[in-house]
């Protein structure tokens, strides 16, 4: 934020960067190739729903392009932080089409105003192990970073730091740590 | 192109920037009025004053932890906090400040620290225990506005003219100009050109007062607003601000007088906190406020 924008203390509220997402499905291939991951075909969107009617509106509209000419149906529930969850599940070999899905609830929200409300989103991969590892996508960074949960607190930050390194080519990773965010619960979605 | 359903308040900004303004030319009225008459020991006043301002504003975190006896929590220890924290900032882009806890019954919290990266924002038991989740959130996303906004050196150098007068004043008293008279050699009209200065530096002072209240109220209010911008929930923070202003009435003698140190503290209110305005009127009335997130709620509520 600009000194100007400091001064008069209205910063805008800062708006989301989508483009970044159609990175993921060439991230998801190295993935495979190099780790053993993956992908489970289940995709979030993150975002905080806004007060009032035209949000709501706008997430049943969001609902329904996604499912439309018989597309995958999306689940959508309210975590402990308040931050709505729009969980979309296609077949796992077909990450260009989750992406594509997830890329139209994040336009109809930001179409509608509603961009500053996105958080972030998140695809799923699996190990042979069964082990979750997710990609994360920061909107407002148009960043990913990777997050591996191995208890309801706890996260495998070496198999992270290799996930960065093995798709750093790929997609653009948030080189600052410390906006690598836990996202407890995130297994249960 | 993405719309947006942020509508800013330019008649707040415009007065805001009269204060500011204002404030400004008071700082050089003061320096124009001791220059003319005492050179060199104005601008020894000056630099102290400033000296006196720029500390306070390096170490207003720290200073402000202490007072408060604040400690800072990890994530392990909080982790709800730290969660809600997290997130707030990821939605606003901006770094993660630190977390502290005080353990008072007092229903309050603040930001505070030199810059956007040195910052702590502050909660107290009393509010944790207070306030639902939701309506935590809107107060934590009100402070990380403050944060943003760099209110804290927004508001330091705001009040250097009043820092700087005071001095002056304190000066007088102790004689140093009396001192810085003799000195120069000035002797015409010098006892008069002292009551000058005293006079000069007493009115200043008085209207940096003012100012700087009315200038805290319209932080307060912005931070209000991009508070509520973020969370998207101008009610959770309405609530939380009646809730707080209801609490505060009903708090036991004992806590009010515990907490006064803090004010006194700073010549500038280096802390921006959420409820002890209702009582100092650093803090706009709470009718003010909430009209506002009514119409902010109007705004996130229209279909398009």
């Amino acid at each position: 934020m600009g000194l100007w924008d400091a001064l008069r203390g209205q910063s805008k509220p800062s708006q989301p960067n989508l483009d970044q997402l159609f990175a993921l499905p060439g991230a998801a291939l190295t993935l495979e190739a190099a780790m053993g991951l993956s992908p489970t075909g289940a995709g979030a969107v993150c975002f905080r729903a806004a007060e009032g009617q035209a949000s709501v509106t706008t997430q049943q509209e969001a609902s329904a392009l996604v499912g439309v000419d018989g597309g995958p149906a999306t689940e959508s529930r309210v975590d402990e932080y308040g931050y709505t969850w729009l969980t979309v599940r296609t077949a796992p070999e077909d990450t260009s089409a989750l992406v594509t899905d997830l890329h139209a609830v994040n336009s109809a929200l930001e179409t509608q105003g509603f961009g500053p409300g996105l958080l972030c989103s998140t695809i799923g991969f699996r190990d042979v192990d069964q082990t979750s590892s997710y990609l994360v996508y920061l909107y407002k960074k148009g960043s990913f970073y990777p997050f591996c949960p191995t208890g309801s607190s706890t996260r495998n930050t070496l198999k992270e730091r290799q996930i960065r390194d093995a798709v750093g080519a790929d997609l653009p990773i948030e080189p600052d740590t410390t906006r690598w965010m836990p996202i407890w619960g995130i297994q249960d979605r | 192109m993405a719309r947006t359903r942020f509508v800013p308040d330019s008649g707040l900004t415009l007065r805001m920037t009269a204060v500011m303004f204002m404030l400004g030319a008071l700082f050089v009225a003061l320096v124009v009025g001791l220059m003319y008459k005492f050179s060199s020991y104005a601008a020894i006043i000056g630099v102290i004053g400033i000296g006196v301002a720029f500390f306070q504003w390096w170490y207003s975190d720290k200073a402000a932890m202490r007072a408060m006896r604040a400690r800072e929590v990890s994530p392990e220890e909080a982790p709800e906090l730290h969660g809600m924290i997290d997130r707030l900032c990821a939605m606003a882009d901006m770094a993660k400040p630190r977390v502290a806890i005080a353990d008072t019954d007092l229903p309050n919290a603040f930001a505070t620290g030199r810059s956007p990266n040195r910052s702590v924002v502050c909660v107290t038991t009393g509010i944790l225990r207070t306030l639902t989740a939701e309506e935590l959130e809107g107060v934590l996303a009100h402070e990380l506005s403050h944060v943003a906004h760099r209110d804290v050196l927004v508001m330091t150098v705001a009040s250097s003219a009043g820092i700087v007068a005071g001095m002056v004043t304190r000066f007088a008293q102790f004689g140093g100009l009396g001192l810085g008279r003799s000195r120069n050699n000035n002797n015409s009209g010098g006892g008069i050109g002292f009551f000058a200065v005293l006079l000069i530096s007493l009115v200043v002072y008085a209207f940096s007062f003012v100012l700087l209240r009315l200038l805290s109220r319209y932080r307060e209010l912005c931070a209000d607003r991009s508070g509520a911008y973020l969370t998207q929930k101008p009610s959770a923070l309405a609530s939380a601000l009646t809730k707080i202003s209801g609490e505060m009435n009903a708090i036991p003698e004992r806590d009010l007088r515990a907490a006064k140190p803090m004010n006194a503290f700073f010549i500038a209110p280096a802390v921006r906190g959420l409820t002890l305005g209702t009582l100092t009127a650093t803090h706009p009335p709470l009718q003010q406020r909430l009209d506002q997130l009514a119409r902010i709620a109007a705004s996130l509520g229209q279909a398009r």
